[in-house]
């Protein structure tokens, strides 16, 4: 039982270590983050199959009981999440194949790309508050390097500001964290969560209003966005299709982990219904004023974690179970959105929409799959983002929230907007050069390795809206076990008490 | 005692946000390092303060300070050191490459 936890952190850390030390490393060190990311896709599904046969697992490592050792728990949420990160990263890597140049990749880009999915399945799979900003802070140091590895001026100044902000938002994690522990001593999550529902105190909100906005700064909530979209567009497309699969949605999970299992009526959540529309809309309209593809689709990611929030302000079950479906179509959809545009870039040689068109015309495949993956993004059905969108609204319905309603439609409508610009600028209009042959082919090579994963990832999209009910039924599990820890703390406290 | 840490706590952040509110490369560093150096001392000093206390209970020690927040201290103090490194080698890149220490790059964003 505690393999299937412990692998899918192993796999990646070692896969990282090979391709430093290994035989090969430098450019070939790809293909050990290829085979590194299937074995970690097969540790994924491992662990997500014990999860929905056993409900929650956990295991303690070392044999020191809880809550004195070091946890690792995973309940359906988690098992969810290190699947479907664990199935981008296998595409990322594929897709990096052709996209990391040798310069990047002898700087053991590889390497880092493994360490940020090693990070990230362990900030989900932990059940210990300070390995959670310690798992944080491997993802963050990961994807650092990943954002300034080959650097052009542009990349170093997304990096500074990046840098800078989750550095700060670190630290208000850790004075919560010392907070949380002088007022507890502990900080087991489960053991956090008995003793804080048995001995609330004004202490405690304090830090669960610092955790809740250092979280919210990873993730990307209003007001805190402004970091995202200054340094997503920058880097090469893998980092930023990683970035928007991997990283605020890691930002996401660990808000719906602690703010359900450890402060559940802590006083940040009354302000998040709030938080959640405004990040909606102010991210739908970043995204309105702009036409380079890379801007508008990084808006696009704040956006859409405020759909996110969404379902844990009104935290109902529906409501919950929707942000989930919501955030695993997300992270497929948005990856698969953000892999198009390099290709975009590749074929036409502009990131700019303006100077860029004429794909309809040259690449049908590729215009296909990129409307498919644009309409799930807006909600069409019934394609994957319509069902969480479905959900959360009528979740709002029933919790009579009709600013959250009307920001649910209204958001959906201008996605829509932002979707048809590209598609209109990018693919239907003729090339902005006016020449005839303006769009390039992609190279034979490198043709595989690009259109592969985002032919899978549109392939997925769309099973998920055509047969939703495995997710749905996925997440309305994982929903009750957040709504309710009393399992999460069974497994944790009792496995060995 | 408790009134010399807190101060000093208050003090280094106050100073820490400032510097990173100046939007200079060299002052974000500073402040960053002074933040850092404000919530460790911080965490440390949530295990309570005590002096001349050993952390692990022994048969002839009057008593014990809790030796959890020392740990995290510590694992705390070597992640913001190798922070603190990335940002010095992120800042400096960023300075020989534009020879300005401004940290928003492109003119339209300057204050």
């Amino acid at each position: 039982m505690s393999w299937s936890l412990f692998l899918p952190l192993m796999i990646p850390f070692a896969a990282a270590a090979l391709a430093v030390l290994g035989p090969r490393a430098g450019f070939e060190a790809r293909w050990i983050s290829v085979g590194g990311s299937a074995l970690h896709l097969a540790a994924a599904i491992n662990l997500a199959v014990v999860v929905a046969g056993e409900g929650v697992v956990a295991a303690q490592m070392g044999g020191w009981a809880a809550p004195v050792g070091v946890t690792l728990a995973a309940d359906a949420l988690a098992a969810i999440m290190v699947l479907a990160v664990a199935f981008m990263g296998l595409a990322v890597a594929v897709y990096a194949l052709a996209d990391i140049d040798r310069r990047r990749a002898s700087a053991h880009w590889h390497a880092l790309y493994q360490l940020l999915l090693a990070g990230a399945s362990g900030a989900f799979l932990t059940g210990d508050l300070f390995n959670l900003y310690v798992w944080f802070e491997v993802m963050l140091i990961a994807s650092f390097g990943l954002l300034v590895i080959g650097g052009d001026r542009a990349q170093i100044d997304g990096g500074v500001k990046y840098v800078a902000l989750n550095l700060v938002a670190t630290l208000c994690f850790l004075v919560a964290v010392g907070l949380i522990h002088g007022q507890t001593g502990t900080l087991n999550m489960a053991d956090l969560s008995v003793k804080i529902a048995e001995r609330p105190s004004a202490a405690l909100d304090a830090a669960s209003v610092l955790l809740f906005a250092a979280f919210a700064a990873k993730a990307g909530f209003f007001p805190l966005f402004f970091w995202l979209p200054a340094a997503y567009h920058t880097p090469p497309m893998a980092v930023t299709a990683i970035f928007a699969a991997v990283l605020t949605k890691a930002g996401v999970y660990a808000i719906f982990r602690v703010f359900t299992l450890i402060f559940p009526e802590s006083p940040a959540l009354d302000a998040l219904l709030w938080i959640a529309i405004a990040t909606m809309v102010t991210g739908v309209i970043g995204a309105g004023a702009h036409t380079d593809a890379r801007r508008i689709l990084s808006f696009h990611i704040v956006s859409q974690i405020g759909y996110m929030a969404l379902g844990l302000a009104l935290a109902t079950p529906l409501a919950i179970a929707g942000a989930i479906v919501y955030m695993v179509h997300n992270i497929v959809v948005k990856a698969n959105l953000i892999l198009i545009a390099g290709v975009q870039r590749r074929m036409t040689g502009a990131h700019d929409l303006v100077k860029a068109g004429g794909l309809y015309a040259a690449a049908p495949l590729l215009a296909f799959l990129f409307f498919v993956s644009a309409m799930a993004m807006a909600g069409v059905p019934p394609l994957s983002g319509f069902w969480g969108k479905l959900a959360l609204a009528q979740a709002s319905v029933s919790a009579e929230a009709w600013a959250a309603l009307a920001a649910t439609l209204g958001v959906g409508l201008f996605t829509l907007y932002s979707m048809t610009k590209i598609w209109l600028l990018g693919y239907l209009s003729p090339h902005a050069s006016g020449r005839a042959h303006a769009v390039k082919a992609l190279p034979r090579g490198a043709r595989l390795a690009l259109m592969g994963p985002v032919a899978a990832l549109a392939a997925t999209s769309a099973a998920l809206g055509l047969n939703p009910g495995p997710l749905l039924e996925a997440a309305g599990t994982a929903a009750a076990q957040l709504l309710d820890p009393t399992a999460y703390v069974a497994a944790v406290l009792g496995a060995h008490g | 005692m408790e009134l010399l840490v807190a101060t000093a706590i208050g003090a280094l952040t106050a100073s820490g946000v400032y510097l990173i509110l100046r939007l200079r490369s060299f002052p974000v560093v500073i402040g960053t390092a002074m933040l850092s150096y404000a919530v460790n001392t911080f965490l440390f000093a949530t295990g309570r303060l005590a002096v001349n206390q050993p952390p692990i209970l022994g048969a002839s020690a009057a008593g014990v300070v809790d030796p959890i927040p020392q740990a995290l201290v510590l694992t705390a103090i070597v992640i913001s050191f190798g922070m603190t490194a990335l940002i010095v080698m992120l800042m400096l890149r960023a300075y020989l490459e534009t020879s300005d220490d401004a940290v928003n790059l492109d003119p339209e964003d300057r204050p």
